[in-house]
């Protein structure tokens, strides 16, 4: 564990107390007790907090490996188009949520976007296939190629997404679909603690193993297969690492953006500046910023809570535009 | 031994580099050079594995390079790309490191006498930005040299760097191929400067259009017939053995070979 895990962690431990507490309704530490108040913690916030630090760390830590893996400050884990195709799982279960048995119904959302998550994996790998084997060949391509495809993904299913908006069945449908893409963890239960929480944590495992990979990535492409880095199989590892954390967050949560944009930045001056040191304190910072956030939305006095996804987008976006000048002086 | 058996490669559906057969041995220095577009670089990229042959052959050692696990070809031949942009602002000894990452060992040892070969001990913690052109070089180099392969290929290694920095890098690398104590290791490297071939080289590889035209020491290799047939230009050796320049201009024929 590094200097930056260590300060990330202490952070984490300290924020989930104070997040326990946090809501419409305050809870002194001194009211812990039997009735409401542990009925409140327990199904309510705690679940709301263990989710939001799934989700934060799979971010944060998809966000470290896609920096790494295009050598670029600025990638973003939505980049590889996994994001919005899970989108666009869950909207399609909007559709054809008539059509679903009611015993099933909890779970056609998160499930369909898994599914969704899981179709732009496998067409990712199929076109990851072609240009690494053109790399191989000499042909060129390569990284910037996937990304252009990734990208080409994400347009389609943003496409297919409003798309399906525009035909809603009906207003009400509308409505639903429209609020639950601006990401939010308001009323969730241990069940999506269930689904998110494995995969997540099998995706930054994964993550974790492409680590030193990514390092060989800092001198370019050739350099990291003259140290003996198989294009192919890095490929997949982040296909399937980012897959599983990103998925696993749009299922139960939405579409929660710059998280992973934001939080290697505020990670990396604590470490060495190579990926292999990010993914973990990156994971443990978007956690932190995760939790936080909600933490915040909850307790604004608005009439309606502020979603989540748009909360961290109106933090995230001027953040951006921060980084594109500090850039434009030379100083990333 | 380092040996391409007509070796035929490929880049981007063309054929680059046509029927070359070359041995190369360690403990010398071998040039590759010729005119843009030769070759050069793609015939580097197969001799480093990292391009596979269309048909012929690479052995190292007698074995086929292709069918190499990719890593324990790696901790054999360390290869450093032409100019290389440095991805993270990372510290010198960071950067050095990862030349340990075929072995997956730290590799101190290693790490240590890497930045002590070219002299980088006072900059181990400097960020990579802000190293000077010459820094930057020598610690691209100990990145390969940590690595301990039996063969460096460079592309181009002295290509951004002026005189003095070209000939301190020189050293290293001959310093590699004639160690003081320890095993040599064979170094390759493409040079587009032909005096630097001339001077430095213990064997030149000229190309042209993906062939050999000449393959031997720098005198014979670069003679003036070699290099009108290579670059078509008519250019005279001036100078003693070891610190001679190329004078090129358009002199009638009887005056060329000095």
């Amino acid at each position: 564990m590094n200097r930056a895990s260590l300060i990330f962690a202490v952070l984490l431990a300290v924020l989930v107390p104070l997040s326990l507490l946090a809501g419409r309704v305050w809870i002194a530490p001194a009211d812990f007790g039997p009735g409401n108040t542990l009925l409140i913690l327990a199904e309510l916030r705690l679940p709301r907090a263990v989710l939001a630090i799934t989700i934060g760390a799979g971010l944060g830590a998809a966000g470290a490996a896609m920096q790494g893996y295009l050598r670029n400050p600025l990638a973003d884990p939505g980049l590889f188009g996994i994001a919005p195709m899970a989108a666009l799982g869950a909207v399609a279960s909007f559709w054809f949520s008539a059509a679903i048995p009611p015993a099933w119904a909890p779970w056609s959302l998160p499930l369909m976007a898994l599914a969704g998550a899981g179709l732009g994996m496998a067409l990712l790998a199929l076109i990851a296939g072609r240009t690494s084997s053109d790399a191989a060949g000499g042909a060129g391509g390569g990284i910037a190629l996937f990304t252009l495809a990734g990208l080409m993904l994400a347009s389609l299913a943003g496409a297919l997404t409003a798309l399906a908006i525009t035909l809603a069945p009906n207003p009400f449908a509308l409505s639903e679909i429209v609020m639950w893409l601006n990401g939010a963890l308001t009323d969730r239960s241990w069940r999506e603690v269930a689904i998110a929480a494995p995969l997540t944590a099998a995706g930054i495992a994964v993550l974790a193993l492409a680590a030193r990979s990514l390092d060989a990535l800092t001198l370019g492409e050739e350099a990291a297969r003259s140290m003996g880095i198989e294009p192919r199989r890095l490929l997949a590892l982040l296909v399937v690492g980012i897959g599983l954390t990103v998925g696993a967050g749009v299922a139960v949560a939405g579409i929660i953006g710059f998280v992973g944009l934001v939080v290697p930045h505020l990670v990396r001056p604590f470490t060495n500046r190579l990926p292999s040191s990010l993914i973990l304190p990156s994971a443990l910072a978007g956690a932190c910023l995760v939790l936080a956030a909600d933490s915040v939305v909850r307790v604004l006095p608005l009439v309606t809570e502020l979603r989540l996804g748009i909360a961290l987008s109106l933090i995230g976006a001027p953040f951006f535009g921060w980084l594109l000048l500090r850039m434009r002086q030379g100083r990333l | 031994m380092l040996a391409a058996d007509n070796l035929a490669l490929m880049r981007g559906g063309r054929e680059v580099v046509t029927g070359l057969s070359a041995a190369l041995k360690p403990g010398t220095i071998t040039a590759i050079v010729g005119p843009n577009g030769a070759g050069k670089s793609s015939l580097l990229l197969g001799l480093a594995g990292l391009l596979a042959p269309a048909s012929g052959s690479v052995t190292l050692d007698g074995e086929i390079l292709a069918r190499l696990h990719p890593r324990v070809r790696a901790q054999s031949i360390g290869y450093l790309p032409q100019a290389p942009d440095i991805a993270w602002d990372v510290a010198v000894e960071a950067l050095v490191a990862l030349g340990r990452l075929p072995w997956r060992d730290r590799g101190t040892a290693a790490i240590e006498a890497a930045l002590v070969a070219l002299d980088l001990e006072p900059l181990r913690h400097r960020p990579v930005s802000q190293l000077s052109g010459g820094e930057r070089a020598r610690v691209l180099l100990a990145r390969v040299l940590a690595g301990e392969p039996r063969w460096i290929l460079a592309d181009e290694p002295l290509a951004a760097l002026d005189l003095a920095h070209q000939l301190s890098l020189i050293a290293h690398l001959k310093a590699c191929a004639r160690p003081e104590n320890g095993a040599a290791q064979g170094v390759v490297v493409v040079l587009h400067d032909l005096g630097l071939a001339m001077n430095h080289a213990d064997r030149v590889l000229v190309m042209k259009d993906g062939h050999l035209i000449a393959d031997g020491p720098p005198n014979i290799a670069l003679a003036p017939q070699v290099i009108a047939q290579g670059w078509g230009v008519r250019a005279r050796w001036l100078g003693d053995p070891g610190a001679q320049a190329l004078i090129v201009g358009e002199e009638p024929e009887q005056a060329d070979g000095g």
